[in-house]
């Protein structure tokens, strides 16, 4: 227990990078998996055969393998960052699209054929009969499981205390070798800090349910 | 009659064939509808009669033959085919009124974003024509608190919105109650009095007779007979017509 509270900048530390890493990727991941999820139904077999390729070769690829892409593969290749934040920001948006892709397509499929049918007939593209007419009704399916996902990503996150980043878990590995003797409280604290992440994203996950409703 | 000209036809189908599978839905299709004309098609169910009236704004591809509106070709997807639905009005059996927008929303979005209407203007046009069909004071409300019978008045008014040239009408009293079914009847009678084309497939007979131009008759993916409603309700040349008319009148 003193080790905890004497750990408390540390923790503090991992914590905010842990937060970082899962907003900025769950943003990336959000817009991406979002156009991804439109490429699948789009009337161009080009973009819908590029899209089903690219989340079933990014969803059923280990994340480890992934991060070790994103941190070692990529920068041979010529990509080159400063931190391993941006591998790990690059390898959780590209793993984490996919899993919101294949929400945001099932959402689409829940909002009956005939209102995509109506905007069409008013005249509408295809960008916008998805804006104003199918994503917005969407939205109210596809809450729950995105909300799943990003509680998943922030755990995936921890993946990067492996590759040189210094986020909660990254910390905890540090702080159980610093404090040999109370590693249970150690990683009971790195424990807490997620969850201080992960359950008012699921609370969150209620309230917006509730907001979106519609009425048929 | 199909042997019009096509030069002054708003609508025209010539040579349109569909295949579901192995099943042939419509089978070497002719129609030629004139500007102004009220063209009523009937028919037992499963005889492709739907299928051609979503064939005529696309929503339903056709293998071949041609479908053209106002002397233009129907185009493949893209923005020209968006602008040429902009130009067709549909009204569906299950309404499709759009279920996250308000009733005044839902005939506004049409002109304010496809033809970029300003939204003052769009309101006030949006509001006469509901009052026109009638729900003018249910404008702020959702479309799941109207009746089927006000929703169905809705999508009538949100494709009027777009100033269409040809109205295409898909059984829209098919899935209303019977008190439900006069009241958008009398909005199409209305409108077919005012001149608007419109292609209806219903099974309406009361309709056909009122306000029909002509009658096409489908059967099996083909068109059986075409002529004014005068002929062919005393007078079906075809035996399926005299068949389906007999079933008609003995219930």
């Amino acid at each position: 227990m003193d080790a905890v509270i004497a750990s408390l900048p540390e923790y503090w530390d991992g914590f905010l990078r842990t937060l970082y890493l899962s907003v900025i990727s769950g943003i990336i991941a959000l817009i991406v998996g979002t156009l991804l999820a439109a490429m699948r139904v789009s009337p161009v077999a080009a973009l819908r055969g590029f899209s089903m390729f690219y989340v079933e070769v990014a969803r059923n690829t280990p994340l480890t393998i992934i991060f070790f892409f994103a941190a070692i593969v990529l920068p041979r290749l010529g990509v080159k960052f400063e931190q391993f934040e941006v591998a790990a920001i690059i390898a959780l948006s590209s793993y984490t699209a996919a899993f919101i892709a294949e929400a945001v397509r099932s959402g689409v499929n829940s909002v009956p054929v005939g209102q995509a049918e109506a905007a069409r007939s008013v005249g509408m593209t295809f960008t916008q009969v998805l804006g104003f007419i199918v994503l917005p009704q969407a939205v109210r399916t596809v809450i729950p499981p995105l909300i799943n996902i990003l509680i998943a990503l922030v755990k995936n996150s921890s993946v990067a205390g492996a590759f040189f980043v210094l986020e909660l878990f990254g910390y905890g590995r540090q702080l159980s070798n610093d404090y040999g003797d109370q590693v249970l409280w150690i990683l009971l604290g790195v424990a807490f800090f997620y969850l201080l992440i992960t359950v008012p994203l699921g609370l969150l996950a209620h309230f917006v349910e509730r907001k979106v409703a519609i009425a048929r | 009659m199909t042997t019009q000209a096509s030069g002054d036809a708003l609508v025209s189908l010539n040579g349109v064939n569909k295949h579901y599978g192995q099943l042939h839905v419509l089978k070497d299709i002719n129609l030629q509808v004139r500007k102004g004309e009220v063209v009523v098609v009937i028919g037992p169910s499963g005889s492709g009669k739907s299928t051609l009236c979503r064939a005529i704004n696309r929503l339903e591809t056709i293998d071949d033959g041609d479908i053209a509106i106002d002397g233009k070709k129907l185009p493949e997807e893209g923005k020209d085919l968006a602008h040429l639905r902009a130009d067709v009005g549909m009204v569906f059996q299950s309404f499709n009124l759009f279920a996250h927008k308000t009733i005044l929303e839902n005939v506004t979005l049409g002109p304010i974003k496809v033809k970029k209407v300003a939204k003052g203007t769009a309101d006030k046009e949006a509001m006469a024509l509901l009052e026109r069909v009638g729900v003018g004071h249910q404008a702020p409300k959702l479309p799941a608190q109207l009746s089927g019978g006000q929703q169905q008045r809705v999508a009538i008014a949100r494709a009027l919105a777009m100033k269409p040239k040809v109205m295409l009408f898909d059984e829209p009293t098919s899935a209303l109650d019977p008190e439900m079914i006069n009241e958008v009847l009398d909005v199409m009678i209305q409108l077919a009095k005012e001149g608007m084309t419109m292609i209806v497939v219903t099974h309406e007979m009361g309709f056909a007779r009122k306000a029909a131009d002509r009658v096409v008759f489908m059967a099996d993916g083909q068109i059986v007979e075409d002529a004014t409603p005068e002929e062919f309700f005393t007078n079906p040349k075809s035996n399926r017509a005299k068949d389906f008319l007999s079933k008609l009148l003995t219930h």
